[in-house]
């Protein structure tokens, strides 16, 4: 699996630690253009915060985490954001207090250049780009499939649509690499369908995808290939059918369930 | 209806000086309405990005101090053989230069504070205006100290050989004040529905989520804190012109709170809070002193009434109206579901 030319983002030997624990030990993997990644693996085994260092909410202790030609270890997030990877949080995390469309409008940040000087002089170029991100927003609402909602205060959505909302506010951000935290936990199966469907329809945009899930059927269903981690440490590195299959994953991750349900 | 009624708010207030004939009501309004001013730079700060500055009064009197220094002139020591010296200069160009240097140490005290920001901000700002206020009274070769600076001139504005027009007296000044407000209002306004307002505010609700979409956080923090500064010192430079004396006691910390107050009862976040608590604090005093009572009791009766405002609408009162309002016209439209109608208005 290793990469020919085109792998959008390659992360090298990078490791993780908070204090004297180390949470990542030497991950090395690319996502190729258009691919959809899953990161799998049970609970602490590192998944969240390799997360945190590609979008640069943790420091790497070592190693190089590259997109597209640019280095991102050491930047802050929101330059990461403008070079195109946008991130969702494992907790559901939206602007309570505004109204979805706020919410888009705020997401929608990258999309616009008004400098503060013309925002004060009130420029004719301020409405007009106004506008235009009002329209981008119905766009992306339309999207994901929640403009009825457009005026209810975020906090008030049910929880599949608080969901979406996120995904939402990430794809306002025009990203070529997106990365989602757990996007169907809590989700029913009619909700969790219907965000495969999403999925299939950001990537039908030429978006790449990096998945953390915890829900198998999904990730087995919707991935390109996945990575299953156990103590930081990538131990298995392939197409989803392999995975199921492959002898260390059983033993770490799916093995513990099926004894479970098995016994 | 929004527009009407602030056409009709607008139209009462440019009417007071033809119907009030009393030249000290005039002089509360105005001294009320220099507050406001600063009351409303500071709801930039503490209102849209959620950042207390417990030093804003220091803003407020710098903006006083330079625009009097520059319209007396002064010459001072730098060094014992290094005199620096200006002359008087007009005084609209004292208050470009009051508004300029305010807004300079906002971006410094910005650039300063915001790495760390919360409880540090406060305290840098605290610290930042008792470093200035000791700074005014100490530096006297400069600032008379004490002694305070005195005869400022008005601002004037003139044509030389066919016009001149002094800002002397109550109702010339109550224009200028009430002109400046609209005007503060309306770049408060343009910033807080920009792109540059809902940076500020996302910051304010959710800092990881805002980062994740690229807003940087420190940019728009300056940025508000810089506008912020500029009008608080606006207003200061209104202040000096118009009383005609400075003296280091303008930097009290009880005028910071009085912004503070003023915000937090009004409204935090809202365009129209700090008008409405600037509005009643500036007046209240007043009113209180009419009253046949002693003087402690109007104090008494001023704590009072602002701890009833506080625990009856602790968002304000302008979101409380808002929410009541909109509940109203919600009842009467359609009997329709309960929803949070009342927390969406409370958040515009």
């Amino acid at each position: 699996m290793s990469a020919i030319p085109a792998a959008a983002l390659s992360v090298d030997q990078l490791s993780i630690r908070f204090g004297g624990v180390t949470a990542v030990e030497s991950m090395t993997f690319d996502i190729q253009e258009g691919e959809l990644l899953s990161l799998i693996g049970p609970n602490g085994a590192g998944k969240t915060s390799a997360f945190n260092a590609i979008t640069g909410y943790l420091p790497a202790a070592a190693g190089d985490i590259v997109y597209r030609g640019a280095r991102l270890n050491g930047l802050k997030p929101s330059r990461i954001a403008a070079l195109g990877v946008v991130r969702t949080f494992q907790k559901t995390s939206v602007f309570a207090g505004r109204s979805v469309f706020d919410n888009i409008l705020i997401g929608l940040h990258l999309q616009s250049r008004q400098h503060p000087l013309a925002i004060i002089l009130g420029l004719p170029s301020i409405a007009r780009e106004e506008r235009r991100l009002v329209e981008k927003a119905k766009e992306v609402l339309h999207f994901v499939g929640i403009e009825s909602r457009k005026d209810e205060l975020a906090s008030s959505l049910a929880y599949g649509e608080l969901r979406l909302l996120e995904v939402a506010v990430a794809l306002a951000a025009g990203p070529t690499l997106l990365l989602l935290d757990e996007p169907v936990a809590g989700m029913n199966a009619v909700e969790t369908a219907g965000f495969m469907e999403t999925i299939a329809r950001i990537r039908a945009r030429g978006v790449t995808v990096l998945l953390v899930e915890h829900d198998m059927k999904m990730v087995m269903r919707i991935s390109d290939r996945v990575i299953c981690l156990n103590q930081g440490r990538i131990i298995a590195n392939g197409p989803p059918a392999e995975i199921q299959r492959h002898p260390d994953v059983i033993r770490a991750y799916l093995g513990e369930r099926r004894a479970r349900v098995e016994g | 209806m929004r527009r009407l009624a602030i056409a009709a708010f607008l139209t009462f207030l440019f009417s007071i000086p033809l119907w009030v004939g009393n030249l000290y009501v005039l002089h509360v309004l105005i001294i009320t309405g220099i507050f406001t001013i600063a009351a409303m730079s500071l709801n930039l700060l503490l209102g849209y990005t959620g950042q207390l500055s417990l030093g804003h009064v220091a803003f407020f009197g710098i903006g006083a101090y330079v625009s009097s220094l520059v319209s007396l002139g002064f010459a001072v020591h730098l060094t014992p053989d290094w005199l620096v010296t200006l002359d008087p200069q007009p005084v609209w160009l004292a208050m470009l230069w009051a508004i300029a240097i305010s807004g300079f140490c906002g971006w410094a005290i910005g650039r300063i504070s915001f790495k760390v920001r919360g409880a540090y901000f406060v305290i840098v700002t605290i610290s930042f205006a008792e470093v200035v206020r000791l700074v005014a009274l100490n530096w006297d070769e400069l600032t008379q100290g004490p002694m305070a600076l005195n005869n400022i001139p008005p601002l004037t504005f003139s044509i030389p050989g066919l016009f001149e027009f002094a800002f002397i007296g109550k109702v010339p000044n109550y224009y200028l004040v009430l002109v400046t407000a609209i005007i503060a209002y309306i770049v408060i306004a343009r910033l807080v529905y920009s792109r540059a307002g809902r940076a500020m505010i996302a910051l304010r609700e959710n800092e990881p989520l805002a980062t994740s979409v690229g807003i940087e956080v420190t940019r728009y923090l300056v940025l508000s804190a810089v506008v912020s500064a500029a009008i608080a010192g606006m207003a200061g430079a209104l202040y000096a012109q118009y009383v005609q004396i400075v003296d280091p006691n303008i930097f009290l910390f009880i005028y910071t709170v009085t912004m503070v107050i003023m915000v937090v009862v009004g409204g935090k976040g809202t365009l129209a809070g700090p008008i409405v608590g600037g509005l009643i604090f500036g007046l209240l005093p007043e009113a209180l002193r009419s009253l046949n009572i002693g003087p402690e009791l109007q104090w008494v009766a001023y704590g009072v009434l602002m701890i009833v405002i506080v625990s009856i609408l602790p968002s304000g009162i302008v979101p409380a109206v808002g929410r009541w309002w909109s509940d109203r016209r919600r009842a009467a439209a359609k009997p329709a579901r309960p929803t949070d109608a009342g927390a969406r208005q409370a958040a515009r």
